[in-house]
């Protein structure tokens, strides 16, 4: 008679190192090199961290009036605790600020709307990406409803930074989705013409871009054809980033095995059908963190809008930090500059890890 | 060749052939893929192919949807002559199954979005109507109840009856198999080819590139053996395994079967 085979159970891993002491001991101390390693960042952190903590909290003065009303030794956060309103908002009429606060908050609750199941997310897209775009604009530049009108040169701060960046964001992705496609395809004209955007645009710095759409274009238009400054420095932020994106996409797309797309012809589904439904899933999902950091050196990248005489962000700052009262407060400046990109952009990336776990189904096992 | 064998690789008077490749060849830049395939299948017919390692087993059967296009020559499929005219393209991939050696299972879907994507996309289909009949193909590959799963989370033959199943809900006309089992491990080939057997006696028209030759036998109206491009010898699997024709048959029959 066979035998019967019984499996083993399955035992628990051994438990012989848990507790603070033995991940202390583990990872700290557990060669004479690491000890070293261990004690002398130990000795890095007592000489740092303190004058920090004393510059920016214990000796900061927080209210005043100037420069000279702060204490020496300390951080002058008076400057921009009075100049606040002005890094958020540049030089919008105070008594309008409601309108860019509206504008923002609807934008919150629209994004928030995705995190609702009963909403529709098909209509709740549509109404971000047609809808909002049009009652921002309204809300902004005013003129209507009896809103006095505001014009753009007037925008500027955490404002403008925040909508060159958004709009750059989202006119950019799908713009690059179509260049990565393009590249991709089997179309000898529109391949070319992909090719050479994004090629183009690569080799050029941004700051050349930037100048061009602000300066050179109007030289070609001709006479009245001349558009506001901010949507040309809005197109030229978009393309140079939608051809980055382009190729964090096209890298992506080289990523999915042949057999995707095999599959997908096989079944019938057209080109866009097999792109849409079965190919840019994938290969968006992979090059997340690629799109992510495009996202975020788009977002920085609009500081640089302060050489053709745009004040965003870190333009107010820079300006508030050469008025006469406050004069020596550009550590100030920078430091609270650096803080809000990296809540923001610490943000973005935290957001995107959440994303891809969320997206992730289980098929790297293979 | 007997007399019987040679009704079954022609055609009756009057009959029409499902698939019918005249004088095929097919080039990969200088290589010469496909050599003069001259070859019909009848509707319900079942056919094996067989044969080494690129002897163009599968691309032969990729020209049947034009995964792979053909050069020279002509295929006719269900009627329409397979060219450059998308919409043919289209209206034959809809009524031809494919099932890979990789699966190519959709790994971002459940298995039950990777079998209504194509019905619900390509045919129309209601998606509540879709999802019915993706369930009553799930239960006949018996897999109902991993349909909510993702296909990473299946066994390679799970993955493998999902994608016959997945090619079944496009109530296809004819089935293309290349080389279904060749990924699997050999405790889940059965599996895999009793799916293919049931559907087999159920009438499909079915083209399969395996090198299982148990099935060849017991399924197959026909094995096809190629070597270098070419269709070496067709003939009924009685005929084929006892008594090859041909000399390059009967070397590659003994390699494959006395190991």
């Amino acid at each position: 008679m066979a035998k019967i085979f019984q499996p083993s159970p399955s035992l628990p891993p051994p438990v012989n190192s848990v507790g603070a002491v033995a991940w202390i001991r583990r990872n700290l101390l557990s060669s004479p090199l690491n000890i070293l390693l261990s004690v002398f960042s130990v000795y890095l952190v007592y000489l740092l961290i303190p004058p920090i903590v004393s510059w920016a909290f214990i000796n900061a003065t927080w209210v005043g009036e100037s420069r000279a009303e702060c204490a020496p030794g300390g951080a002058c956060w008076a400057f921009v605790n009075v100049r606040f309103n002005q890094f958020m908002y540049g030089l919008y009429p105070a008594p309008e600020y409601w309108r860019v606060n509206i504008a923002g908050i609807l934008l919150l609750v629209l994004v928030a709307g995705y995190a609702v199941k009963a909403i529709n997310k098909a209509i709740l897209t549509a109404a971000i990406m047609v809808g909002y775009p049009v009652v921002a604009y309204v809300l902004f530049a005013g003129g209507m409803f009896g809103m006095p009108e505001v014009e753009t040169a007037l925008w500027g701060g955490l404002f403008l930074t925040m909508l060159l960046g958004i709009i750059g964001i989202v006119a950019s992705f799908p713009l690059g989705v179509l260049l990565a496609l393009g590249r991709q395809s089997d179309m000898p004209i529109a391949k070319s013409v992909c090719i050479v955007f994004i090629e183009t645009i690569r080799a050029v710095p941004l700051i050349t871009i930037l100048f061009m759409a602000s300066v050179m274009i109007p030289l070609f238009l001709p006479d009245g054809m001349n558009f506001n400054k901010l949507m040309r420095v809005l197109i030229g932020i978009t393309l140079f980033s939608a051809a980055y994106m382009a190729e964090v996409i096209r890298g992506g797309l080289q990523a999915i095995p042949k057999g995707q797309y095999e599959a997908a012809d096989a079944m019938g589904l057209t080109y866009w059908q097999s792109m849409v439904l079965v190919i840019l899933p994938q290969a968006l999902k992979l090059v997340i963190p690629g799109i992510v950091n495009t996202f975020i050196g788009l977002f920085k990248d609009t500081t640089l809008v302060y050489i053709v005489g745009m004040f965003d962000f870190l333009g107010i700052i820079q300006l508030a930090t050469h008025n006469a009262k406050w004069l020596g407060t550009t550590i100030e400046g920078y430091a609270f500059a650096a803080f809000v990109y990296w809540v923001i952009c610490f943000g973005m990336s935290r957001y995107s890890m959440s994303i891809e776990r969320k997206l992730e189904t289980g098929h790297k096992r293979n | 060749m007997t007399e019987h064998n040679m009704a079954l690789a022609q055609l009756e008077p009057g009959e029409k052939a499902i698939i019918e490749f005249k004088d095929v060849n097919k080039w990969y830049g200088d290589f010469h893929v496909l050599k003069n395939i001259d070859f019909s299948i009848k509707k319900g017919e079942r056919i094996v192919v067989c044969g080494p390692s690129g002897s163009g087993k599968s691309t032969m059967i990729r020209c049947v949807n034009r995964l792979e296009e053909h050069q020279k020559g002509s295929i006719i499929v269900d009627g329409i002559e397979m060219n450059d005219n998308l919409k043919n393209i289209e209206t034959i991939r809809k009524d031809v199954g494919m099932v890979f050696q990789h699966f190519n299972l959709f790994p971002h879907l459940t298995i039950l979005e990777n079998l209504t994507l194509a019905p619900i996309w390509v045919r129309k289909m209601p998606k509540k109507e879709a999802e019915e009949m993706a369930m009553h193909y799930l239960e006949r590959v018996k897999i109902a109840n991993q349909a909510n799963k993702f296909p990473g989370q299946l066994s390679g033959g799970q993955q493998q009856r999902v994608a016959i199943a997945r090619g079944l809900c496009m109530k296809p006309r004819i089935m293309l198999f290349d080389e279904p089992t060749s990924a699997l491990d050999p405790e889940m080939i059965k599996e895999v080819l009793d799916v293919m057997v049931q559907l087999a006696d159920e009438g499909m028209t079915m083209i399969c590139v395996t090198h299982e030759m148990g099935f060849a036998k017991t399924v197959a109206d026909r094995v096809v053996f190629m070597d270098a491009g070419e269709i070496v010898e067709a003939n009924e699997p009685h005929q084929f395994f006892d008594n090859p024709q041909h000399d390059r048959t009967q070397l590659f029959l003994s390699q494959i079967l006395n190991h």
